[in-house]
């Protein structure tokens, strides 16, 4: 059963677009694969303002995927362990920082996109904007979901931890600092593109 | 990955039946426990724990019996909290866990009914975590075609019971056959059911199933000497899951008298330990008390020693599984912690009662004989 669903949902999609590809190329329009065409012709704008969505909403998904793993642990390890409750809440922070991290560099990102006239969009310089903010938005939504997943499954351990014994928790916190740095690379990472 | 997605339906649960585990009586509790005098005495210390004042009102000669019931009543509330939270695959996970008692509740009543025992007195000893609706309705059965026609075609045991319907009618060696048969099956499927669940959940579960089913491949064929079942009917009762399946397995068949069994564990290290009578396996540091009952055992004839060699195994095994689901908790997003914990727990009431017992009945100097938890 799992071996026949694993064909479909792999074999399929590849050999659609095979057979697609294949008629295409021996009808006489092969020419429609044309990615440099592809790139030329896409507006710079649509280029930023996908890649400001992706920061933005990847980072917002990483934070809400590590919310609820830490707090679906906090909420059952805080029945037997009250204590835990308050103490845990710092879990949620971390996690919650990684979106306000795709915030800044969506706002940061968003500042860099004027207006520009019809005649003068295709500039050299256009281009490059739009690639920019694209490839680095996607760099920074990647890095803060992954952050966050992390930054979750580390904090869902340490509130398991810490309700089973105390001394733990400040050993399981530097774990999750550190996992919470790795946001922050992406985001140092995205502001240094822009000084090239 | 299973990090990814477990908590989304267990995770909240997880919380609390670790919360559950950290409430079982530590080693510093047992001590106190063991210093008590009167069982008037042993409430009250109990009533620090977490089982809080679960005797408070009892009237005042406190039975063992009483002090077991009440504790397992306390288990069964929390795992019916924990089961009435949970959904799937949890749940299912949480109702294979139950089957275990059915079985053993469906063969007590069938032997009940066989000796003539009143049947409202039967279920009420049936364990409360294996109870079902049909339960009342299998005192009628007079052979395995009608108890497998009338009452278990409803129940989730139907399946395991297809097998065991070639035996024909309930006598004791048929029934302790009808029994293995159906646990055997209980356990590869349980073991198929998690090895489905795969991740942690499958390595740690298949971890302690194993140990189960050589556990009671082991008991099976000491059990089987000098009674009229044949080798090629043991043999079948073998659950399939376990460590030493094959070839241990066979020369478990094979086996005659205790040192084969010996033999067939060689190949396994942590068993090899089981039979070793020199080196003590006890956690609770008491060997003294259980050496000197070996070595008399030793010099009482042979049927004797191996009496005492089966006491002293059971006891050994009981350590290795407590010691394999503490393992359990050392792994996160996974299901087998549920299990672990119903086991330690299970093993905490038999220690209590062991220590009230032996407060009552003034046996001090086997009161540290139980098998301690964490």
């Amino acid at each position: 059963m799992g071996l026949y669903s694993s064909y479909y949902s792999f074999g399929l999609p590849t050999f659609l677009s095979v057979v697609i590809a294949l008629y295409l190329l021996f009808t006489g329009s092969g020419e429609a694969f044309n990615v440099g065409q592809f790139l030329e012709e896409t507006s710079p704008y649509a280029w930023a303002s996908t890649g400001i969505g992706l920061c933005i909403g990847l980072s917002v998904l990483g934070a809400g995927w590590g919310i609820f793993i830490t707090g679906a642990s906090i909420l059952g390890g805080g029945v037997r362990a009250p204590r835990i409750r308050t103490k845990n809440l710092i879990s949620i922070i971390f996690c919650e920082v990684v979106a306000i991290y795709g915030v800044i560099i969506g706002i940061v990102y968003s500042s860099r996109i004027a207006p520009v006239a019809d005649h003068l969009l295709y500039t050299r310089e256009n281009y490059f904007t739009g690639f920019a903010l694209f490839w680095g938005g996607l760099t920074v939504g990647a890095c803060n979901l992954l952050c966050g997943i992390s930054v979750g499954i580390a904090g869902s351990t340490a509130a398991l931890a810490d309700a089973a014994d105390p001394d733990l928790f400040v050993k399981i916190l530097i774990v999750e600092v550190f996992g919470s740095i790795m946001g922050l690379f992406g985001l140092i990472g995205a502001s240094a593109s822009f000084s090239l | 990955m299973e990090a990814l997605l477990f908590n989304v339906s267990g995770g909240f649960l997880e919380g609390i039946v670790r919360g559950y585990k950290a409430g079982l009586l530590t080693q510093n509790q047992y001590n106190n426990l063991t210093q008590c005098e009167t069982i008037e005495d042993f409430r009250t210390q109990l009533s620090a724990t977490d089982y809080g004042n679960f005797l408070a009102n009892e009237p005042l000669p406190i039975s063992t019996s009483t002090i077991s019931d009440k504790a397992t009543q306390l288990l069964v509330d929390q795992f019916n909290y924990l089961r009435s939270n949970a959904v799937e695959p949890l749940s299912k996970f949480l109702e294979y866990m139950t089957y275990a008692y059915m079985i053993d509740n469906v063969i007590l009543i069938i032997t009940g009914t066989l000796h003539g025992r009143n049947t409202s007195e039967l279920l009420q000893r049936c364990h409360p975590l294996g109870i079902f609706d049909t339960m009342p309705a299998l005192c009628v059965a007079t052979n395995v075609e009608e108890l497998y026609h009338t009452v278990l075609v409803e129940t989730p045991l139907a399946p395991y019971f297809r097998d065991a319907v070639s035996a024909a009618d309930l006598d004791d060696l048929n029934i302790e056959i009808i029994r293995n048969t159906l646990y055997k099956a209980y356990l590869e499927d349980f073991d198929a059911f998690c090895q489905s669940l795969g991740g942690p959940t499958a390595d740690v579960m298949h971890r302690i199933l194993a140990f189960e089913a050589d556990r009671r491949a082991i008991n099976i064929t000491i059990n089987s000497f000098g009674t009229q079942l044949s080798k090629e009917q043991r043999a079948k009762l073998f659950p399939t899951i376990g460590r030493l399946f094959p070839e241990g397995n066979n020369t478990l068949a094979r086996a005659d008298e205790i040192d084969q069994v010996r033999q067939a564990c060689e190949a396994v290290s942590e068993y090899r330990a089981f039979f070793d009578s020199g080196g003590r396996s006890h956690a609770n540091g008491n060997g003294g008390a259980n050496g000197n009952s070996e070595s008399t055992a030793n010099l009482l004839g042979d049927l004797d020693s191996e009496l005492g060699a089966a006491a002293d195994l059971e006891d050994r095994f009981f350590v290795h599984e407590v010691h394999l689901n503490k393992l359990a908790f050392l792994q996160q997003f996974q299901h087998a912690v549920f299990y672990s914990y119903i086991k330690l727990k299970e093993q905490e009431i038999r220690s209590v009662t062991w220590i009230a017992e032996c407060i009552a009945q003034n046996a001090r100097d086997r009161i540290h004989d139980f098998i301690p938890t964490f």
